[in-house]
């Protein structure tokens, strides 16, 4: 009589539990689980002329990716992009962090005031550093008597995209080190100073260890994140700049072939090419986790 | 020199360093704010003066926009897809995230890895069958077309189960022996509890909303469909150097959740910081 009443209160539980799951798994069946698969048929496909039909062609968009130097290219900027802007990002709010770190006036002034990009449209960003970089009129070449073509130079174009994304993303990357750094116990600092240990020193054998999780959380949604990096520079650069081609994302790649050309099939190897980079990056990164990131 | 007198010269270099930092990252606003009330002519006359407009704050840069682009329809459609985004992940994710937090069911491991699997595929996968099913539905340029992908959310899940999981088990076992069901425990007990991590979720999916360019720019072409996000980049096409009225538009994108930010500050932190580098 017991076993059974327990029986029946489980049923009702399992059948809940199936039930409360259930709007949430059929959207991702229909929203991620199938697309996936679509986009990996799709990159075996050649797509019909205006976006219509599909011809099965076998792995013949993975063969003229390989010859596409225009990939490699964009690739290329994206990885320069993310070589750049992470280590900046990382280092400057590492030093903010490190600095907020403590009770002091204004603190959390400076903290409101270093987090106000994150709540701004990329967007709406990207159209004002356009105006602070222009050549003749723009604010930073009048602050600093220049005539530099930020975003008109091949050479210069890359490094004001950087620019914008450092100084987007430093804040949010202060609060997460801010976190991390709270969370490390006072009595080891004291216990290293008592043993006469510099500042330096502390740093490099207390903060950097324990931050070290965090640090590594970061650095990979960072590279992440910059890979699929595609707003900034199409909202910043012309297409006809002579600079776009040096700042042309891979991920722009794959919008334009996917939804300007209507190239679908191209445009899913292409993706599918991308994910496959950052699965081998994240593997690597995976791998690198026991070296350097010390859990407790 | 006194061990005082040291402490506060470091202290003092620390807010130089910190004043100096501020400054960068607020000039850019103020100088988009002071560029938009600039007549054009005004705007490219090079004088370190005027900082300030100097003939008259010209409050037409924002009318023009306004009008040329119909802003009043921008936000409705922006503020529209926002509310109907943040309540459909929160709805789903909350009791995903319960069941996955608290009951037994059979599968649960597989469902579950489902979840993760999901939060570790870079987006960008989805993108071209989402717009293939919006297409084949004809529901382009509509709401239903700007809600679609976020209508679940993964990611949502797993912040609402680790809520769910982090209450003790005592709470439930004591409603129900009251002789609470298992949907009363969860309405009543366990959800007003879990309101901190739904807040995160919320403004995380809210700002993901809000951010969001490429969604928008593929379904939603038409203008007066479309968001502010997208909306910006029509808008510099239209009035390409014309940067006091670009100006006065990028201030209309980015006031309303400005303000929302400064009000809402701690649980805006908090909400990013929960979803770590994914903005």
């Amino acid at each position: 009589m017991k076993k059974k009443k327990m029986t029946a209160k489980a049923r009702k539980e399992a059948v809940t539990g199936l039930l409360f799951i259930t709007p949430t798994i059929i959207g991702l069946l229909i929203l991620n689980y199938y697309p996936i698969f679509e986009t990996v048929y799709q990159s075996l496909c050649r797509t019909g002329d205006f976006g219509i039909g599909n011809t099965f062609i076998g792995l013949e968009n993975f063969v003229r990716l390989f010859q596409d130097k225009e990939v490699f290219r964009t690739l290329w900027n994206s990885v320069k992009y993310a070589a750049l802007s992470l280590p900046l990002t990382i280092a400057i709010s590492l030093v903010l962090a490190v600095l907020l770190n403590r009770k002091m006036h204004m603190r959390g002034l400076y903290r409101t005031i270093f987090f106000l990009p994150m709540v701004c449209a990329p967007a709406a960003v990207a159209m004002v550093w356009k105006w602070m970089f222009n050549q003749d009129y723009g604010l930073l070449n009048h602050i600093f008597h220049a005539k530099i073509n930020w975003v008109t130079d091949p050479k210069i174009a890359l490094i004001a995209i950087v620019i914008v994304g450092v100084w987007s993303s430093i804040g949010n990357n202060m609060i997460l080190l801010l976190g991390g750094l709270q969370d490390i116990p006072r009595d080891y600092y004291e216990a290293a100073s008592v043993d006469g240990s510099s500042g330096v020193h502390c740093f490099l054998h207390i903060t950097i260890p324990l931050l070290s999780p965090m640090l590594f959380f970061i650095i990979q949604t960072g590279i992440m994140g910059a890979l699929q990096l595609f707003d900034l520079p199409f909202m910043i650069m012309d297409e006809s700049s002579r600079a776009w081609p040096s700042v042309k994302t891979i991920t722009y790649l794959f919008y334009e072939y996917a939804f300007v050309k209507s190239e679908r099939g191209y445009g899913a190897a292409i993706i599918m090419f991308l994910i496959c980079i950052i699965s081998i990056l994240t593997y690597l990164l995976q791998k690198s986790e026991a070296k350097w990131v010390h859990y407790d | 020199m006194g061990w005082r007198a040291k402490q506060r010269l470091t202290s003092g270099t620390i807010h130089l360093f910190l004043i100096l930092g501020s400054l960068v990252m607020i000039t850019p606003f103020a100088w988009m704010v002071l560029t938009a009330f600039k007549s054009r002519s005004e705007s490219i006359s090079v004088n370190p003066f005027y900082i300030f407009p100097g003939n008259g704050w010209h409050f037409e840069n924002f009318i023009e926009v306004w009008n040329s682009y119909n802003f009043l329809i921008l936000y409705k459609n922006t503020l529209i897809m926002i509310f109907l985004r943040v309540l459909c992940a929160c709805l789903t994710a909350t009791l995903a995230g319960y069941a996955f937090g608290r009951l037994k069911f059979p599968f649960k491991k597989f469902f579950f890895a489902l979840i993760l699997v999901q939060m570790m595929v870079p987006g960008q996968i989805f993108i071209i069958p989402q717009y293939l099913i919006v297409s084949k539905l004809h529901m382009m340029n509509t709401q239903f077309a700007l809600l679609l992908p976020g209508a679940v959310t993964a990611f949502g899940t797993y912040l609402c189960k680790q809520g769910y999981q982090s209450l003790p088990v005592s709470l439930e076992e004591a409603a129900e022996l009251d002789g609470a069901s298992i949907t009363q425990r969860f309405l009543f007990i366990m959800l007003p509890l879990t309101r901190s991590s739904l807040v995160s979720l919320g403004i995380f999916t809210a700002l993901f909303a809000y951010k969001d360019l490429m969604w928008p720019m593929i379904v939603c072409p038409k203008t007066q469909c479309t968001t502010l996000t997208a909306a910006l980049s029509r808008l510099q096409g239209q009035f390409t150097s014309n940067y006091p009225q670009l100006m006065a538009g990028a201030v209309m994108a980015v006031i309303p959740m400005l303000i929302l930010y400064l009000i809402f500050q701690k649980q805006f932190v908090e909400g990013i910081a929960t979803s770590g580098g994914k903005l």
